[in-house]
C-alpha cells in the first residue's frame, strides 16, 4: 500500500477492518484458552463446561492425574522419541539424497527425477501400504513411525533447490583442499543451509508430534501408542485408562472425565505452544521455499 | 577387465560418492511408493493377507461391480462431494478475503501479530481441535449455551450426534483451523506486488475497492488459479484426520467419506481387495479431474500447473 498521504484519516473501513481482525484473533485463541482454563478448573467446575474466562476454582488435580498416569506418560515418551528420531532421520536422509540430486553432472539424474515424479501422480494408497507394512514387519513396531516417513520427494526438491543457490566457488575451494563429496556436504553445504534445515525440521517435527492416524492404523500394543493416538481414544472413543477411571471414581461423578481430557489435551499441546514463538519466524520463509515448487 | 569399461562406466565409478547419496533415496522410493502401486493389482484378485499374493485367484472386475451396486459406496460419494463442495464454494474464498483485508491494515506491528496468531491453530493436532469441537457441540457445550442465550433455540441440541449438522461442522472447524495458514501464500503474493501500481492507480483516482480489485486481485490471480486447480482435483479426497476424529455411530450416515469408506471396508471389515478396487477407481478419477481442471483453467484464465 502506498503509505504516503492521508494516513491520519481513519475511516469506517479502518475501524471495521481492525475489529474484524481482532475477532479473528479471538476466534483463534479462545479455543486454546478454553482448554487451559478448564484444565486448571476443579474437576467439578470443568464438568459443567460453561464459558469461563478464568478458572472458577483453581486446581491442579487434573494435571496430577495426567502426570501420574503411566500409560499417558508412556505415550508422551513414545511421541517425544518419535518426534526426535523421526525428524533427525528425515532431515538427514532427505538432505543427503538432495545433495546428490543437486549436482547436474550426476549420472542418471534425469531418470531419477522421472522415477520420482511418477510417485507424485500415482500412489498405492491405504490398503496396499498397509499390506506392505505388514509384510515388512513394521506393523506394531516403533519403526513404522520413522522409516516410511524418512523421505519425501517434495522436501527433497526444497533442499535441492536451496543447495543449488549455494555458490559453487565455496564447494570448489573445499574440493581443492581435498574434501570428499561427503566432506563438502557436511562441512560446507549443510552449515550454510540452516534456514532450510530449520524449516523442514519444523514441518517434520510438527507432523510427528501431531499425528494420531499412524498409531490408529499400525499400532496394536498399548506400550507403543503415541500420545495423540491415546488422546484420540480418550476423546473420540471415550475410553480411559485404568488410572483415569480410578481418578474419575475418586472425583465422584461420571462427568469429571472432562477435566482429565482437558489436562491431557494441554499436556499434548504444551510443547507446541512453548516452541511456537521461537519457530514462527521460520514459518513464512518455509512456506515460501515450499511454494516455489508447489 | 579394465579395457572393456566404457567412458561412462568410469565416470560412474568416479562419482560413486554422489551415487551412494542418491541411490538409497531411489531404493526407498521403490519400496514405499512403487511396491504399493504394484499391490494395487489385488483390486482384481480375491486377495488374502495370509497367503502369498500370487496364490490369490484373479477375479477381474468383480469388486468394481460390487462396489458400484453398494448403497454405502454411493452414500460415501455423496458425502465426499457434499463436504468438498461446501469447502470449495464457501471455504476457498475465505483465506483470499482474509489476506486482502489483512493487507489493508496499516500498522505493521498489528498486521504481524494478527498473522502470527491466525496460523497458530494449524499447528495444533486434530485430536485437540476435534476434542474442543466435540466438547463445544455436545450437551451443555459452548455452542448450545450461546445459541440459547441469543434465543436461536430453546433447548439443547446434540449437534455432533445429529447427522444433518456434520458437513457444516467439518466446514467450520476446518475454516477455523486453517484460514490463517492458507492465507500465507496469498499474503506472500500480495507482498510481491509493485507499489508503483498502487500509486499510479491512486493518481488516476481509483478508490480503495477499485485498487483492491483491479490491482491486488488481478496480481494474485495466477496463485488463485493454481490453488483452485489443486482444490478441484482434490474433490474426491477429504481430511481424513478431521473426519475420523469427529465421526461417531450416530452421524456416520453423513460422515462416511470415500476415505473413511475405504478404511472401514479394508481395515475394519478386512475386505482388502474390495477396498483397493474403490481406491483404484478413485485414483483414476482424481487424475482425470486434475487434468480437466488444469485444461479448463488454461483455457479460461491462461494459468495452469502444466
Amino acid at each position: 500500500m502506498a503509505r504516503r498521504g492521508r494516513f491520519w484519516r481513519i475511516g469506517a473501513f479502518e475501524v471495521g477492518n481492525t475489529l474484524l481482525m481482532l475477532a479473528v484473533c479471538f476466534l483463534t485463541l479462545y479455543p486454546m484458552w478454553f482448554v487451559l482454563v478448564n484444565s486448571l478448573n476443579s474437576p467439578a467446575q470443568a464438568s459443567l463446561g460453561t464459558v469461563n474466562w478464568f478458572p472458577k476454582e483453581f486446581s491442579l488435580a487434573s494435571y496430577s492425574v495426567a502426570f501420574n498416569d503411566k500409560t499417558l506418560m508412556n505415550g508422551f515418551y513414545i511421541t517425544t522419541m518419535r518426534t526426535i528420531i523421526g525428524t533427525v532421520v528425515h532431515v538427514l536422509f532427505t538432505a543427503i539424497v538432495a545433495y546428490g540430486m543437486s549436482k547436474s553432472n550426476l549420472m542418471g539424474r534425469k531418470l531419477y527425477l522421472k522415477i520420482s515424479l511418477i510417485t507424485m501422480l500415482f500412489s498405492g494408497g491405504l490398503i496396499p501400504s498397509f499390506i506392505l507394512m505388514t509384510k515388512l514387519g513394521l506393523y506394531d513396531s516403533f519403526w513404522v513411525f520413522i522409516i516410511p516417513s524418512m523421505y519425501t520427494f517434495f522436501n527433497m526438491v526444497i533442499f535441492m533447490s536451496f543447495f543449488r543457490t549455494i555458490p559453487d566457488s565455496l564447494e570448489e575451494s573445499a574440493k581443492v583442499d581435498g574434501a570428499s563429496d561427503y566432506g563438502v556436504l557436511f562441512r560446507i553445504v549443510l552449515p550454510n543451509s540452516m534456514a532450510v534445515i530449520a524449516t523442514i525440521s519444523l514441518f517434520s517435527a510438527v507432523y510427528h508430534w501431531n499425528d494420531y492416524y499412524q498409531g490408529v492404523i499400525y499400532i496394536h500394543s498399548q506400550e507403543l501408542l503415541p500420545l495423540q493416538t491415546m488422546l484420540y481414544k480418550i476423546i473420540a472413543e471415550n475410553s480411559m485408562s485404568f488410572m483415569q477411571q480410578q481418578a474419575m471414581a475418586q472425583f465422584g461423578a461420571r462427568l469429571p472425565g472432562n477435566s482429565i481430557k482437558f489436562a491431557s489435551m494441554m499436556v499434548a499441546t504444551l510443547p507446541i505452544l512453548i516452541f511456537y514463538p521461537f519457530i514462527q519466524r521460520y514459518l513464512v520463509k518455509g512456506v515460501m521455499i515450499g511454494a516455489i515448487k508447489g | 577387465m579394465f579395457q572393456y569399461r566404457t567412458e561412462q562406466m568410469k565416470a560412474l565409478v568416479r562419482q560413486w560418492q554422489l551415487q551412494s547419496m542418491v541411490i538409497p533415496g531411489i531404493i526407498w522410493m521403490f519400496i514405499f511408493c512403487y511396491i504399493p502401486m504394484f499391490w494395487l493389482i489385488i483390486a482384481f484378485m480375491d486377495f488374502s493377507i495370509a497367503k502369498p499374493m500370487l496364490e490369490s485367484p484373479f477375479v477381474g472386475l468383480k469388486h468394481f461391480q460390487d462396489f458400484m451396486t453398494d448403497d454405502r459406496f454411493w452414500r460415501s460419494i455423496r458425502n465426499t462431494l457434499g463436504m468438498s463442495t461446501i469447502k470449495l464454494v464457501l471455504g476457498f474464498p475465505i483465506p483470499i478475503m482474509f489476506a486482502l483485508l489483512l493487507n489493508e491494515i496499516r500498522s505493521l506491528r498489528f498486521k504481524r501479530t494478527v498473522q502470527t496468531i491466525s496460523y497458530l491453530p494449524h499447528f495444533i493436532a486434530w485430536t485437540i481441535f476435534g476434542g474442543i469441537a466435540l466438547n463445544w457441540l455436545g450437551e451443555g457445550g459452548v455452542v448450545n449455551q450461546l445459541m440459547m442465550a441469543l434465543g436461536f433455540q430453546d433447548r439443547e441440541i446434540l449437534f455432533n450426534s445429529d447427522p444433518k449438522y456434520f458437513w457444516w461442522i467439518t466446514f467450520f472447524t476446518d475454516t477455523l483451523k486453517e484460514t490463517g495458514w492458507s492465507a500465507i501464500i496469498y499474503i506472500a503474493a500480495i507482498a510481491g506486488i509493485d507499489p508503483g501500481l498502487y500509486e499510479a492507480a491512486e493518481l488516476d483516482g481509483a478508490n480503495r475497492w477499485q485498487r483492491m480489485w483491479h490491482i491486488t486481485v488481478q496480481s494474485i490471480r495466477p496463485t488463485i488459479a493454481i490453488l483452485f486447480i489443486l482444490a478441484v482435483s482434490g474433490i474426491l479426497g477429504s481430511n481424513f484426520e478431521q473426519i475420523f476424529m469427529l465421526k461417531n455411530n450416530m452421524n456416520m450416515k453423513m460422515a462416511e467419506s470415500l476415505d473413511l469408506y475405504i478404511y472401514n471396508m479394508g481395515l475394519v471389515s478386512g475386505r482388502h481387495s474390495f477396498s483397493t478396487a474403490v481406491l483404484f477407481a478413485r485414483s483414476i478419477v482424481a487424475l482425470g479431474l486434475l487434468l480437466l481442471a488444469n485444461q479448463t483453467s488454461k483455457k479460461l484464465t491462461g494459468d495452469s500447473i502444466f
